[in-house]
């Protein structure tokens, strides 16, 4: 058990995982993409209220599911790098931020072209929608406040702080519709009991949501790779492999 | 596990659980600004603002719609079962503006109790469903009521 633990700490071990992983989770991430785009934009059935312009939801709550998700990868891997000071922690907390803000960027600009049409607006500061932009601001905040550091160590453990204390957002975000008064409707998705959504245009949704998890896997671990290169350039087990 | 890592944990978990506290706490205080709208029973009570815009929120009354015959300007009350206020607006209404669905308008509070509104927003719920399915569920539904 500890033995399997400590070699996701190893860099040569995890490029060597990625690099398995990646060959086949690409292929079948971009099938799964294809696939539950044609079943969601195409053949679901339309709306009985909104119409066509419901269809956003294949791409608006996935891409909201997984920034949220992401943001405790993050946060987890900022504890290990905070804890245990393991550098590779603080490489995975830093591989996930510019994903986790690009998921909640397209997040945030769907909700505002579904928005648009549906309430009237392209924007409004209600709960869901203004914690959400938080969200996005702390991703951007953890990129920004590496930069900032000359010294990478200290970097690493300031970032490992900011995405700690912003794990409050997450479920502040997730409850947001059913805690205060606002525009946004509260979930359809339902844990306990029957599904606000017909099963339907559930399925598909659910793919997706599926499908986005794997996308976040994907993104990840092509840019760790990415930056395990960069950081173990001179490293004999990199110059060895790259080699075969 | 290592005394110092243990330390350092403790201060890690520390940290998210004293600042959830914080933020929570201060969530907590600024309930009423974070809410988006004051529902109709607020208004009533004279817990909403008379002398700035406000955002008042609920379900359009079935039946209380009238438009004017020559301007935009459309007459509605707003309810949350409880209490109603009446809205009048000049302007062009979002396409899911309806009655026996959600609103949220921006105004001023008159000292009649109508709000002036510059805004309508739809507030749309979280049924999502073909129309076919809609329509079984009211059939039934009329069904029900009938017997």
């Amino acid at each position: 058990m500890w033995r399997i633990i400590h070699q996701f700490g190893s860099p040569p071990w995890v490029y060597r995982f990625c690099d398995r992983v990646i060959p086949w989770l690409l292929p079948l991430t971009m099938l799964a993409l294809v696939v539950g785009s044609v079943w969601g934009l195409l053949y679901a059935p339309t709306d009985y209220k909104q119409g066509d312009s419901y269809r956003i939801i294949y791409i608006h709550v996935p891409t909201a599911v997984v920034s949220l998700a992401g943001y405790y990868v993050m946060a987890f891997a900022g504890l290990v790098s905070l804890v245990w000071r393991i550098k590779l922690a603080d490489t995975a907390m830093r591989a996930a931020a510019p994903i986790g803000a690009a998921f909640t960027a397209v997040a945030l600009i769907t909700g505002a072209i579904w928005g648009k049409p549906t309430w009237g607006a392209w924007w409004v500061w209600d709960a869901r929608v203004t914690s959400m932009l938080i969200l996005f601001f702390l991703y951007v905040g953890v990129i920004a406040l590496f930069q900032a550091y000359e010294n990478k160590a200290v970097a690493a453990r300031a970032c490992a702080i900011l995405s700690l204390v912003g794990t409050v957002n997450i479920p502040i975000i997730y409850k947001s519709v059913d805690w205060w008064y606002s525009l946004h409707q509260p979930a359809s998705i339902k844990f306990t009991g029957e599904s606000a959504i017909d099963a339907s245009m559930l399925y598909p949704l659910l793919g997706m949501i599926v499908t986005f998890y794997a996308l976040f896997a994907l993104l990840m671990m092509l840019n760790l790779r990415q930056m395990l290169t960069e950081e173990h350039a001179r490293s004999s087990w990199l110059v060895k492999r790259l080699a075969h | 596990m290592h005394p110092k890592r243990k330390q350092r944990l403790m201060v890690a978990l520390s940290v998210v659980v004293l600042s959830s506290a914080t933020i929570g706490l201060i969530a907590y205080a600024l309930s009423g600004n974070i809410n988006l709208f004051y529902s109709p029973s607020e208004v009533a009570s004279g817990e909403a603002p008379t002398d700035r815009k406000l955002r008042v929120g609920g379900m359009v009354v079935e039946g209380s719609v009238e438009r004017a015959s020559d301007r935009l300007e459309t007459r509605f009350e707003v309810t949350d079962f409880v209490n109603s206020v009446t809205v009048t607006y000049d302007g062009i209404l979002p396409d899911l503006f309806a009655e026996g669905e959600g609103v949220v308008a921006t105004g001023v509070l008159g000292a009649d109790g109508v709000v002036t509104a510059s805004e309508v927003l739809a507030k749309h719920d979280e049924n999502y469903m073909p129309p076919e399915v809609a329509e079984a569920l009211e059939k039934a539904n009329a069904g029900g009521a009938s017997q």
